[in-house]
């Protein structure tokens, strides 16, 4: 923190680009808009409450890259950690 | 045995073959043999930043067809005796040249030279691939600007995804001034963002295009971006070299102000 910190603290055109970029890339990333992943994640809510009652807090999906299995290239997939609370007994 | 380094960045324009010139150059000032190859066929560019674009004779593709040995096509810089260029070819496309074919002719040269020095094209298609295809480390060139760090972010995906042992993160043209004011994304920032190591920060400056004009890399000198490349060069090699305070020179007050 200098001296220019403090007398400067309206959002400058840098910290927007910063913010900007940081979006765009984790998009970029994943090739998934967020619009996308949002449909994605709300699908599988729906499917996995017909079985089993989730947490909707400790929810965690997201799209990663990770190694191909011929280990050539970066493949997308798909990352979830969902908290469940219980397992309906009953099936209908 | 040497070393294949690619100097790339995935946008055109930020500073690949100023910088492969200047890195070269440096190296050849430290002692090491050095062979710069301008991978962009078609688009020979990096012949006339040296200074050597009226001795060429033979180029990469004559090389790799077979036309002529590979001795026969490299330029020897008269200024530094360890310094070499392999010219691209101007008549040519990219697909006269295989990922293979790079390959072998990095393996032939690591005999002979401690640092081969490959100038890529812009853009991600098959002049990328054939500039990667036989490296041990990459460099990435960036400028700090929104799109030049979008594009660098998909090089650095698609080296790891090729499985580059080694890649490193150079911020070209800094402009300190405005990163001061704000009005410019730091280094920090651009690292931050792109989660590599940073090996090098050249500041913005004028020098450049005057050496470029003449045709003599100004690595080495008192500049800023003279002393910036050469800083990068010691580092390649290994030694532990402080980054530049590039708000320095603006003295007291300056650097009262100074941000990073």
């Amino acid at each position: 923190m200098s001296i220019i910190d403090f007398f400067k603290k309206k959002p400058s055109s840098g910290n927007n680009a910063k913010s900007r970029l940081q979006l765009a890339l984790v998009s970029d990333r994943t090739g998934c808009s967020p619009e996308l992943m949002e449909k994605i994640k709300n699908d599988i809510i729906e499917v996995l409450k017909k079985y089993v009652e989730i947490d909707p807090n400790g929810l965690d999906i997201n799209l990663t890259q990770t190694r191909s299995d011929d280990g050539v290239g970066s493949v997308p997939a798909l990352y979830a950690n969902i908290p469940i609370k219980e397992i309906r007994r009953h099936e209908r | 045995m040497g070393e294949v380094i690619v100097v790339t960045s995935g946008k055109g324009g930020v500073g690949k073959t100023t910088t492969t010139a200047n890195v070269g150059t440096g190296l050849a000032k430290l002692d090491k043999k050095v062979v710069l190859i301008d991978t962009d066929i078609g688009l020979r560019n990096l012949d006339v930043v040296l200074g050597l674009e009226n001795r060429i004779v033979y180029n990469l593709v004559d090389v790799i067809e077979g036309n002529c040995r590979i001795k026969q096509a490299l330029i020897k810089d008269k200024r530094y005796p360890n310094l070499y260029l392999l010219p691209s070819a101007q008549t040519r496309d990219k697909s006269a040249v295989t990922p293979e074919e790079m390959k072998l002719l990095c393996e032939q040269l690591k005999g002979e030279f401690d640092y081969i020095i490959m100038d890529c094209p812009a853009g991600i298609e098959q002049g990328f691939k054939n500039a990667i295809a036989g490296a041990d480390r990459a460099l990435v060139v960036t400028t700090p600007e929104v799109s030049a760090v979008r594009d660098a972010d998909r090089i650095i995906g698609l080296l790891e995804a090729n499985e580059m042992k080694k890649t490193e993160l150079i911020v070209n043209r800094l402009r300190i001034d405005m990163v001061n004011r704000g009005d410019m994304m730091s280094s920090d920032d651009v690292v931050e963002i792109l989660a590599i190591d940073l090996i090098g920060i050249v500041p913005d400056d004028e020098k450049i295009v005057v050496s470029t004009n003449n045709g003599e890399p100004l690595v080495g000198d008192e500049s800023l971006a003279g002393q910036a490349y050469m800083n990068i060069c010691r580092r390649i090699v290994g030694e532990d070299v402080p980054f530049l305070d590039l708000n320095a020179k603006k003295g007291f007050f300056a650097r009262l102000f100074k941000k990073n």
